[in-house]
């Protein structure tokens, strides 16, 4: 009972999550982190970050983060139900706007949403790196690999799973 | 219908149209952009369908992106089923998004049991320090090349609202929901009165 109650929970928050998910999955990040860690109390800060960074070096669509954090809760079905309810909806929304979208190519409304979206997006996207800042930054060379980090990836082309390495690297030896 | 035909033939003038792939070239196309994409799948996606399967032109896949990212949810998933549609229907986007979701799908599942088993090695937690620290340094590299155009024109409002939603969202921690229910409309409200003003 107790399982099928967790399961339903989780399809409910992430059904919900996903369909307010403006500018992709990683704007949906401070949400998960929310309803995980600080609602349903399903895994701490620390394993929140992990399963993050997890993520992060797996390849495939950053979406794929609410299939660790299903599996974490409840196995094999909590990864199944999380990632059937993160893109159930929404590709249903996406079936049918598509169609929709070619018949109003030039309408000026089209434009008006699309500019009215963008600095939320960027807010979001903002919050995300912030929710999962402020649990790394705990001493001085987390700081710095932040930092950097966030520099070398503005600035430059880089592949990022080379700063993962190395990041990787500094936290293996103790340093972060 | 045979307008969006039209359409897209006269969008893309001299590549004589492309056949239409086949649902396993389809499946295929997805599998290797979801699995060659650490981090962004984006760049890829644009490589795989525009410049080497010449599946979209340049424009169509602009468009069909602005629309992905207008959709609420994960983009590159909105993107396959978009994609899929267009050129086989349900079962197109069906299987594209198969192609996109299912073996990443495979492989975390099989991280996830790893790390259920390894994930109290305190080698393996610190290297997963050193790397979260990272991946939040890479969303505010990208979060910065997406306000880049923010900054650079002088209406002061659409920075504030894309503050009032880093605050609202990640500082204050509101629920999703309730903060995009407020910030949302007034964020297209804004967008309005600036196009109208803008309009001779």
């Amino acid at each position: 009972m107790k399982y099928g109650g967790t399961l339903a929970a989780l399809a409910g928050h992430f059904a919900l999550m996903s369909l307010f998910a403006m500018g992709g999955a990683n704007s949906a990040v401070p949400e998960m982190h929310r309803l995980a860690v600080e609602v349903e109390h399903w895994m701490s800060d620390r394993q929140f970050t992990n399963i993050f960074a997890l993520a992060q070096v797996t390849p495939g669509p950053n979406v794929i983060v609410v299939t660790l954090i299903g599996y974490h809760v409840a196995g094999l079905a909590g990864a199944l139900v999380t990632t059937f309810a993160m893109c159930g909806p929404t590709c249903v929304v996406a079936f049918y706007v598509g169609q929709i979208w070619e018949r109003f190519k030039e309408a000026p409304w089209r434009n008006t949403i699309q500019s009215g979206l963008l600095p939320i997006s960027i807010g979001l996207v903002a919050a995300s790196a912030f929710v999962v800042a402020s649990v790394t930054a705990h001493n001085f060379v987390a700081v710095t690999v932040i930092a950097v980090t966030a520099l070398v990836s503005y600035a430059t082309r880089l592949n990022p799973l080379w700063i993962f390495a190395a990041a990787a690297l500094l936290g293996l030896v103790g340093l972060i | 219908m045979s307008e969006t035909l039209s359409a897209s033939t006269s969008a893309s003038p001299p590549a004589s149209s492309p056949p239409i792939p086949s649902l396993f070239e389809v499946f295929c196309a997805f599998a290797l952009i979801s699995l060659c994409g650490f981090g962004g799948v984006l760049a890829w996606s644009r490589r795989m369908l525009v410049e080497e399967r010449k599946w979209m032109s340049p424009e169509e896949f602009n468009d069909a992106y602005a629309l992905c990212q207008f959709l609420p949810g994960p983009n590159v998933v909105n993107l396959s089923v978009v994609f899929g549609r267009r050129i086989r229907g349900v079962i197109g986007a069906i299987v594209a998004l198969a192609g996109l979701i299912g073996p990443p799908f495979l492989i975390v599942t099989l991280v996830s049991l790893a790390y259920a088993r390894f994930g109290e090695l305190a080698a393996l937690q610190r290297m997963l320090i050193g790397v979260a620290a990272a991946a939040a340094g890479l969303v505010m590299g990208t979060c910065a090349k997406m306000a880049r155009p923010l900054f650079k024109d002088r209406f002061a409002v659409t920075p504030l609202i894309a503050l009032a939603t880093f605050a609202t969202v990640g500082v204050l921690r509101w629920p999703l929901h309730w903060a995009l229910a407020l910030l949302v409309p007034l964020s297209i409200a804004v967008a309005w009165c600036r196009q109208a003003r803008a309009r001779p």
